[in-house]
């Protein structure tokens, strides 16, 4: 095929539940490409020589190969091909923001859209959970164990780095359940939990050992890991951690949840089952959420589809510096939650009972820069208002947990209380490596990813020179 | 899936179970406490570690009923299992010679004032534990407390065994009584019963370290539900406590975060007594009672 003619094909579209079904269900949104459709978008692809889309992506996926190989059909090569760089492809496909990394530098951009790179390789790894028995065959094995803390993106995808090359590994977990956000903050009607479930599973089945219920710091300490559990080497990724609140008067009332605690109660407890879980949720049929993040986005999507209306999100700044993927705030506003800008709220109203009733709330407008190169949004003196609500989210961020490092005090640490790696990832402790949320704060999927590839080579450079 | 190696009746409504864990048992300190679930789709919840036995790797947990999850953990017999136990966590009791401790428990709280009792014993302490029950049925873990404590004063409501009426008015004698200082009061229980601790010594200013109870979901920090105000300032029970400065912690605010759920904690459990295979179970359980009783 001619690129002219490559040029003529238009962007193909996600096959997606209508709106107004979906608002009310926790089925995924987004149904997936048929193969013409994949293979027609796959065309698409220059096949650039330079390809501008892999110095984009964090994990470093052959992009222009695996969509050749999909535009020829081969879905077996296509999904090699993935695999070899990431090995969580179903849920990459799934939560990357593509349109801030590959995408947004994929040729085809410049003019008109970015081919769909996203979505072809959520088909590719859809195809593979379907169409393959084994997806990876581990090689002989070294001898060498390594422990990993945590089974968020970036302990998954250490794991399956290191035991590609015959480390034995074994994840501790200390929730019930391995994926770490995946599995209790990303909602199911964005990332379904069969999907983490395989991929978690393709990587038991290489070997890998998930020991769930182990609270790193507490349950063990990293130094006994290794100097005592016969661990050679050790990954720490537990993630972000504690939810930070506002600080503002009215967070103790019933019905004033952190999006993790809300996102925890719904998707890995279970609570949007309704009758089917024993953990509970508050009900209500005004719900605020306070943010502008995925996270926040997750939130006020969820207290829609358990009946909100209005479900209202209310954010600082303005609606360009939203951090949340745009595919999210489309979505959002589709399904009828309403996006209040420039809206910062400053108490929480209780109706004498200890419930939430309201949030008084202050308009703001956009000043001079600040530190992060955004205009800061300054308050409007007297533009006080109230919503009335009787659930109220904050999706403001989270803080380091220190329940590992404090039992650790050998690990330097950054005034945040985030770890601090070299350019391995390898922390003051020789040995002991780390990335994700617990090094960079919060971030992505993808970039946390990203640390636990870096760590996985580093780490197997450390054992293969006698560490 | 953990053991359980003994499960037995210590109290109507109160349960201990032993539980075969070893990582927990070998490295739990006074204080600490695990979260539990006991089926598919149940709810986490905290139980404090009662005492535990790193040798034979088992931990000792005591349930009290008061909804679903607590009455399947008490259905549970020997030879069957908890589908999930995590931790130790929290932070540890500081155990420090403080001279005169008074340990003040009520109900189950005195399951976790026994492992404090010990601790405190064993670094030089003189240890007065003062437990209450409702009547004479209730009072649990007397004998083991005898062991470790160098008096234990079993309290009644109903004046039916040892002193007649609340554990703060036996506290208030001891407090009282001159010829023997008390230094620091460690207390757990119900919620107004600490709250009424504190208030007794808060009068001497005396040094009181209260248990926490919250509604928890994680235990390891990531939620935030488990927050009260200590000092006028937020804290996260798991993570920052259990245990805090009684005279600092907003005992109000907790009464009431703990009301939360009501209505769907009741509901579930109404549809768990509804339950043919769960009734049989626990009503086998609950004969055993009968019998060790007469
Ligand atoms: C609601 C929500 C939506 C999001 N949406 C997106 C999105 O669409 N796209 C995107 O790219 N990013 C998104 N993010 C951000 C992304 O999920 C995180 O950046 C990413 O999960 C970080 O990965 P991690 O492996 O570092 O940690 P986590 O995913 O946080 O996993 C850490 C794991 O470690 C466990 N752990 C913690 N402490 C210990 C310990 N002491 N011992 C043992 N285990 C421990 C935790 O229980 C957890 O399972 C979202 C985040 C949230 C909260
Ligand atoms: C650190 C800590 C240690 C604890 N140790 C023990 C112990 O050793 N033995 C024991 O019997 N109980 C202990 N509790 C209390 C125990 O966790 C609750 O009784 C239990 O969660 C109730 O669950 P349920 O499903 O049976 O009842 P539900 O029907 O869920 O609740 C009944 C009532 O119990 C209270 N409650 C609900 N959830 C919790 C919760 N997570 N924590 C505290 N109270 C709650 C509420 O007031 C609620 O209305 C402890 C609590 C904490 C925080
Ligand atoms: S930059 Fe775009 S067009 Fe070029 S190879 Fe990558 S995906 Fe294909
Ligand atoms: S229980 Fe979730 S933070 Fe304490």
């Amino acid at each position: 095929m001619k690129p002219a003619e490559r040029m003529k094909i238009p962007r193909q579209t996600m096959p997606e539940q209508e709106a107004e079904v979906r608002a009310r269900n926790f089925s995924e949104v987004n149904l997936g490409m048929a193969l013409e459709v994949a293979r027609r978008e796959a065309d698409r692809c220059l096949r650039c020589k330079d390809a501008k889309c892999v110095p984009g992506c964090p994990v470093d996926v052959d992009i222009a190969g695996f969509i050749a190989a999909i535009a020829d059909g081969d879905l077996p090569k296509a999904a090699d091909i993935m695999y070899e760089a990431n090995v969580l492809p179903g849920i990459t496909g799934r939560v990357c923001p593509q349109e801030t990394q590959c995408e947004e530098v994929c040729v085809r951009a410049k003019k008109g859209s970015a081919v769909a790179i996203g979505y072809l390789e959520r088909f590719v790894a859809d195809w593979a959970r379907e169409n393959r028995e084994q997806i990876f065959t581990p090689p002989p094995p070294t001898g060498k164990a390594v422990a990993i803390v945590g089974s968020g993106p970036a302990g998954l995808t250490c794991a399956g780095e290191l035991a590609k090359k015959g480390h034995e590994v074994t994840i501790f977990e200390a929730l019930h359940k391995p994926g770490g956000v995946l599995v209790y903050g990303i909602p199911e009607f964005r990332l379904p939990k069969e999907i983490v479930k395989s991929e978690v599973d393709a990587l038991r089945q290489m070997g890998v050992k998930i020991e769930c219920n182990v609270i790193i710091g507490l349950t063990y300490t990293v130094t006994e890991l290794l100097e005592k559990e016969g661990f050679d080497a050790v990954f720490i990724a537990n993630g972000a951690g504690l939810p930070i609140f506002q600080g503002i008067p009215g967070e103790h009332l019933k019905g004033v949840y952190s999006a993790n605690e809300y996102l925890t109660r719904v998707n890995l407890m279970g609570a949007f089952k309704g009758e089917g879980s024993d953990t509970p949720v508050i009900k209500s049929t005004q719900v605020v959420v306070v943010g502008g993040g995925n996270t926040a986005m997750d939130a006020v999507r969820t207290a829609r589809r358990l009946g909100a209306d209005p479900a209202t999100l209310v954010y600082r700044r303005s609606r360009a510096e939203m951090p949340a993927r745009i595919e999210e705030i489309k979505h959002a506003e589709e399904e009828g939650v309403v996006l209040d800008i420039l809206v910062n709220p400053v108490e929480i109203l209780g109706d004498g009972d200890g419930w939430v009733r309201g949030v008084v709330c202050q308009r703001m407008e956009l000043g001079e820069p600040d530190d992060s190169g955004r205009r800061r949004p300054v308050p409007i003196p007297g533009s006080e208002f109230e919503i009335p609500c009787q659930i109220f989210v904050e999706a403001i961020g989270t803080r380091a947990n220190p329940l590992l490092t404090q039992s650790t005090p050998e690990l330097k640490l950054n005034k945040w209380g985030n770890i601090e790696v070299d350019e391995h990832g390898m922390t003051s402790i020789p040995g002991v490596f780390a990335g994700g949320d617990i090094v960079r704060g919060g971030a992505t999927v993808i970039l946390a990813m990203g640390d636990g590839k870096v760590a996985a080579s580093g780490i197997h450079d450390y054992l293969s020179k006698g560490g | 899936m953990f053991l359980i190696h003994e499960a037995k009746w210590l109290a109507p409504r109160v349960r201990q179970l032993i539980v075969e864990a070893p990582r927990v048992a070998s490295h739990h300190q006074p204080g600490h406490f695990v979260i539990v679930r006991c089926h598919y789709d149940g709810e986490r919840i905290p139980l404090t570690i009662a005492d535990s036995d790193p040798k034979a790797g088992t931990i000792t947990l005591v349930i009290q009923i008061v909804g679903a999850t607590t009455e399947r953990l008490c259905a549970l017999e020997a030879g069957e299992h908890v589908l999930d136990i995590a931790g130790p966590l929290g932070k540890p009791t500081e155990i420090e010679k403080f001279g005169h401790v008074v340990l003040v428990g009520g109900g189950v709280g005195t399951a976790v004032i026994y492992p404090q009792a010990g601790a405190l014993k064993s670094v030089g302490n003189k240890v007065t534990a003062v437990i209450g029950g409702r009547s004479k049925a209730y009072v649990i873990l007397e004998d083991e407390l005898k062991a470790v404590c160098d008096a234990v004063y079993p309290c009644t409501d109903d004046g039916s065994y040892g002193y007649g009426g609340f554990v703060t008015g036996k506290l208030e004698e001891l407090v009282n009584d001159g010829s023997n200082p008390v230094d620091a009061v460690l207390t757990a229980g119900p919620v107004p019963m600490m709250k009424a601790v504190a208030k007794v010594t808060r009068e001497k200013s005396i040094l009181t370290i209260a248990s926490l109870n919250p509604i928890m979901v994680d235990g390891t920090g990531m939620c935030g539900g488990c927050r009260v105000t200590v000092d006028g300032k937020q804290r996260f029970a798991c993570v920052h406590g259990p245990e805090f400065d009684a005279h600092k912690v907003d005992f109000d605010e907790l009464t009431d975060r703990l009301t939360a759920y009501r209505d769907q904690e009741e509901a579930t459990w109404a549809r768990l007594r509804k339950d043919p295979a769960h009734k049989c179970k626990f009503e086998a359980a609950e004969r055993e009672l009968k019998e060790s009783t007469g």
